[in-house]
């Protein structure tokens, strides 16, 4: 890559000057850097699922223990707040397109993709606003967190899923704080957030289908 | 961008002023240093309790002089009562398993060296290094703030069993808010290494030098990998087992206490919960807890018996897969722990297979060390004697091991002080042969200061010999029936064993006496010890390439090539009979041995 614009750093940009061997290895440890944002993210979600695989098993476990183990409607509102999280991912992958697809069109604006990452971050928001109105759907209805064990999973799954949305919104933030603030946006960091937000909607799709299903 | 302002971009600037140097530092060696010092005060915390139980053992009726002041309750007039011992084992063994077999040798050591090791400047988020430091910092508070409060610390154990760790401060003492501190302190605990077993990971797999492919790291470089990508995994599971226990206990809950549950005359106000479930997933973490401690270990023996031997092991690549097949395994056998639990004895056969499945790649390893020993010259200071030290208390652990995964032989063994004696050789005493081990080789590269060696051999024969005193006899007792946390033991039967447990007491004592020796020479060599040369031990690993202490940023300015698997020994170099992996010599002469 000949041109870079100046506030997307891909790959190391090709600086024409010396000395050239400490640019080339300041370079290579930058990327290296930014690449493990890439494993490290994958690592992550590799131990998230992990704590979620042990909290499933552990609602087998206890369905199968005793005779307690009655039914809940699910508040209806959860289905919106699904839509609502693969909207964010949708907006998430609109932004991307904003900025690294069409950047050569759009040189002049290094802010641009800024409004789709900001409405990623409102739809994030919009959801854990949703998944609080379910909890204080079921609470209305008399069902607590000590109230059966049904009630206890699904508070559980449904608040530990929604810090983890919480922590990709951090991650998001901080995105958008350097798109506004027109500092170069790596793209590596973009990836490593993407691949979390969409991952936190996988994941939240798997939770629905077991809370579905299960309690 | 003119020339002079060009400046290499570091991961981290170099630190200025005390605070951001050596206390909120973001550099991988001072974090080590970190988790080293805090193992340190840790194991010496624990040591004493386990001198307390001792003594309390074998003297029932003599008061220890000032225990009235650490907890009224608990020792009146500094005699034990039988909880507050259950409250003192319960803190030795979270202390033990949690700040000190986990932290010294895979989270103090694996920083300090695996990114040296792969040629790296730091880890990969050195922030989320730091913080994983503090948090695990934080975590040791909390539970040593047990200590402090009027209820003291919970009698449930280490392993924290259901309903007892569950029902709160109806079933005993300790277990209102002790138990919650416990909790509490494991879950944070777990983040804290979770967090850094995704920064060694990302590290090794990104942050490795030109030329250091996977099959040219360190043997230890490697055990620190796969006990990282153990750690995620079985940190993933205990952290959400500890919130949902602490769900039990403050919210009213009922995960692990089952129905009409009644707690000193009070029914407690659960139902339908399965005790058996917590030990599943306690277990699940539990066991690979085990080859986290002893892993990193072994990688360690194997990279100083290489050294001290100047030629390669039989086979390293070998180790390597054995050491992953070890991880895999780990994760297949948390069931025998629970022959006991009253689970299905079809399950305890099915966990009982792959348990003794997982002594084939640690019996092969084991052979691997003895067959490249046997006509090595090795060279014998205080490093490479803790290294064989280690093989021993492995070898030695590891056989009653065999006994203990007979579902059949368990029944009888599992409550007794055989078990005592198994992990605490396997588990306990082996990891930390490899932490002295460890210590010996590496003080100079860390500090700029030699150990001495003369005090370091006193160190070893005195701990050597005394190990064995103290847990050999433990399998005797349990072989004749001697249970487990029991704070006396009622005359009838137990009565001519007492004299055996006299000899076991004086043995601690006298082995944890010698531990001050181990001390004094860790401080006195870090002001007074001999400069340390770069490369004291003619090693050939990126560690030595750089200066004892190496600075902030490790390599200089300048980014290392590896040319060469990690132990070229026994070859005509140009500095002596090895080559170093940043050397692009060739070795002629062949491998010697």
């Amino acid at each position: 890559m000949s041109t870079t614009h100046p506030s997307v750093v891909g790959e190391p940009p090709a600086l024409i000057s010396t000395p050239v061997a400490a640019l080339a290895r300041a370079n290579a440890r930058a990327s290296s850097a930014a690449e493990a944002s890439h494993s490290g993210v994958w690592v992550a979600i590799f131990a998230i699922t992990m704590s979620f695989v042990a909290f499933t098993s552990a609602l087998f476990v206890r369905e199968g223990a005793s005779g307690d183990w009655t039914h809940l409607t699910l508040p209806t509102i959860l289905y919106w707040n699904t839509l609502t999280l693969f909207a964010a991912s949708a907006t998430f992958e609109l932004s991307r397109h904003a900025i690294f697809v069409g950047r050569e069109f759009r040189s002049a604006s290094a802010r641009s993709g800024s409004g789709w990452l900001l409405l990623t971050l409102a739809l994030g928001l919009l959801f854990v606003a949703g998944q609080f109105a379910a909890w204080r759907q079921l609470s209305s209805q008399g069902l607590y967190l000590a109230t059966s064990p049904n009630s206890s999973f699904f508070y559980v799954l449904t608040v530990a899923h929604a810090l983890h949305v919480l922590g990709g919104m951090l991650a998001l933030g901080w995105l958008v704080r350097q798109r506004l603030g027109g500092q170069p946006l790596r793209r590596r960091s973009f990836e490593s957030t993407s691949i979390y937000w969409h991952f936190m909607a996988v994941l939240w799709l798997y939770l629905l289908i077991v809370l579905r299903t299960k309690l | 961008m003119e020339e002079t302002s060009v400046q290499p971009t570091h991961v981290h600037a170099p630190p200025q002023g005390f605070l951001w140097k050596h206390v909120f530092s973001l550099d991988h060696k001072v974090i080590g240093k970190q988790y080293y010092a805090l193992a340190l005060v840790a194991v010496f915390t624990g040591m004493f309790l386990s001198w307390l139980m001792r003594f309390h053992l074998v003297w029932p009726n003599t008061p220890i002089p000032g225990l009235q002041f650490l907890s009224k309750v608990g020792a009146p007039g500094g005699l034990i009562t039988p909880e507050y011992y259950l409250s003192l084992l319960t803190m030795h063994g979270t202390l033990m398993v949690f700040f000190v077999l986990t932290n010294a040798p895979f989270a103090a050591f694996g920083n300090y060296f695996l990114p040296i090791q792969i040629g790296a400047e730091d880890m990969a988020f050195p922030r989320f290094n730091m913080m994983s430091f503090w948090t695990t910092f934080l975590a040791f508070l909390v539970l040593m703030l047990a200590f402090f409060i009027p209820d003291g610390p919970p009698i449930s154990g280490w392993t924290a069993y259901a309903p007892l760790s569950a029902v709160g401060g109806d079933a005993g003492p300790g277990l209102a808010w002790g138990q919650n501190l416990w909790a509490i302190s494991i879950a944070i605990f777990c983040a804290g290494s979770l967090l850094g077993a995704l920064n060694f990971i990302a590290t090794t797999i990104d942050l490795r030098a030109k030329g250091m492919t996977f099959m040219r790291m360190p043997i230890c470089t490697w055990a620190w990998f796969i006990t990282s990508c153990i750690a995620l995994l079985a940190f993933a599971v205990l952290l959400p087992a500890c919130i949902l226990l602490i769900l039990d206990r403050t919210a009213g809950t009922s995960f692990f206490i089952p129905s009409g549950l009644v707690v000193s005359d009070h029914l407690q106000p659960h139902s339908g919960g399965s005790p058996l479930l917590w030990q599943h997933l306690f277990w699940f973490f539990g066991h690979p807890e085990v080859y986290i401690a002893i892993l990193p270990a072994a990688g360690i023996v194997s990279h100083i018996l290489i050294n001290s031997m100047r030629k390669p092991l039989l086979s390293a690549k070998v180790i390597i897969y054995s050491m992953m097949s070890i991880g895999f395994l780990s994760y297949m056998v948390w069931g025998h722990h629970m022959f006991l639990s009253g689970m299905n004895p079809a399950s305890g056969l099915a966990f009982s297979f792959p348990t003794l499945t997982i002594t084939i790649p640690a019996t092969i390893i084991t052979l691997i060390w003895i067959g490249s020993l046997y006509g090595a010259n090795l060279r014998m200071d205080s490093a490479s004697l803790f290294a064989l030290g280690f093989i021993s208390m492995f070898v030695t652990g590891g056989v009653s091991g065999f006994f203990l995964a007979q579902p059949s032989l368990d029944i009888y063994l599992h409550g007794t002080y055989f078990v005592v004696g198994h992990f605490h050789m396997v588990m306990g005493v082996a990891a930390l042969f490899g932490v002295f081990a460890a210590t010996y080789f590496w003080f100079g590269k860390m500090t700029g200061h030699m150990m001495n060696e003369t005090l370091g051999k006193v160190h070893f024969w005195l701990t050597f010999i005394g190990t064995y005193c103290i847990f050999m006899p433990f399998h005797y007792l349990g072989l004749v029936g001697n249970i487990r946390r029991y704070s006396s033991f009622v005359n009838d039967f137990m009565g001519p064993l007492m004299p055996l447990h006299k000899f076991i007491t004086i043995a601690a004592l006298c082995t944890g006496a010698a531990q001050f020796i181990f001390l004094f020479n860790l401080v006195y060599s870090r002001f007074k010890g001999p400069k340390a040369p770069d490369n004291p031990w003619q090693g050939t690993t990126l560690e030595w390439t750089v200066p004892s202490p190496p600075p902030w940023n490790n390599f200089g300015d300048t980014h290392p090539i590896v040319y060469h698997d990690p132990y070229q020994y026994g070859v005509k170099g140009s500095k002596g009979d090895f080559i170093m992996q940043d050397s692009p010599e060739q070795a002629t002469g062949g491998v010697a041995g």
